[in-house]
């Protein structure tokens, strides 16, 4: 398991005393129909981004909040790792985008019927945001709109 | 929309409480265990999969995912 002991002492110091976000009560949403009849998204904050696409901008204090719209039948091989922190071993993102942002399996799983459709696009951000106020604010309800337009059932979120 | 979140470190996720969170045994960087090897990214994703399925789960559910 990952473990808060394994970061340098900066980042555990700035992590005790960083103000986690969470709601009083836990929001809950029911899968609404059997797995092999949902649409399924991935949600990822790898920091993955297309060749053709703007980098986010490491330049924002607190992290970039937007994100890059990821197309289903992207070839994985092509997505390039541009997570800015330095707390983790990039080797094997970049040798598998999949590591982080499995769209290869969920087509597979698509194949076996075991889910019912992989959504068209899916979603990158750029992960080690500590702004999540602005996050929340100003980028998800947008997401919320475009995950309800492509009448996503379920998504999958890889956090990194 | 019902989620999912594979996360690799408890500590954050017990903090956070998301409606549903498998923690993964892994080390940060690598949530779907091992690179190029489909078999046991397969496995991660399945067991998050089965919490979406699970109705007996209750928020928040924190699973801890046990390799095979």
């Amino acid at each position: 398991m990952g473990e808060l002991r394994e970061f340098p002492l900066k980042y555990r110091l700035f992590l005790k005393i960083y103000p986690w976000r969470r709601s009083g009560s836990v929001p809950w949403t029911p899968l609404q129909k059997p797995l092999k009849d949902s649409r399924l998204v991935l949600i990822s904050t790898a920091g993955l981004i297309l060749p053709d696409q703007e980098p986010f901008d490491k330049s924002i204090r607190g992290g970039d909040c937007s994100f890059r719209e990821i197309p289903s039948d992207v070839d994985a091989s092509a997505l390039i790792d541009t997570h800015r922190s330095d707390l983790f071993d990039h080797f094997g993102v970049r040798q598998d985008p999949n590591l982080t942002f499995p769209i290869d399996r969920v087509q597979e799983l698509e194949k076996k019927g075991r889910i019912g459709s992989v959504n068209r696009r899916h979603l990158s951000f750029m992960g080690s945001i500590t702004t999540p106020k602005r996050l929340v604010k100003k980028t998800l309800p947008g997401v919320a709109h475009l995950l309800k337009t492509d009448a996503v059932d379920a998504a999958l979120l890889i956090p990194v | 929309m019902a989620t999912v979140v594979i996360q690799s470190l408890r500590q954050v996720t017990e903090k956070i409480r998301p409606p549903r969170a498998l923690v993964v045994p892994f080390r940060h960087g690598y949530p779907l265990d091992t690179p190029d090897d489909p078999d046991r990214q397969h496995a991660v994703i399945e067991a998050a999969l089965k919490m979406l399925e699970d109705t007996d789960l209750q928020p928040p559910a924190i699973v801890d995912y046990v390799p095979k």
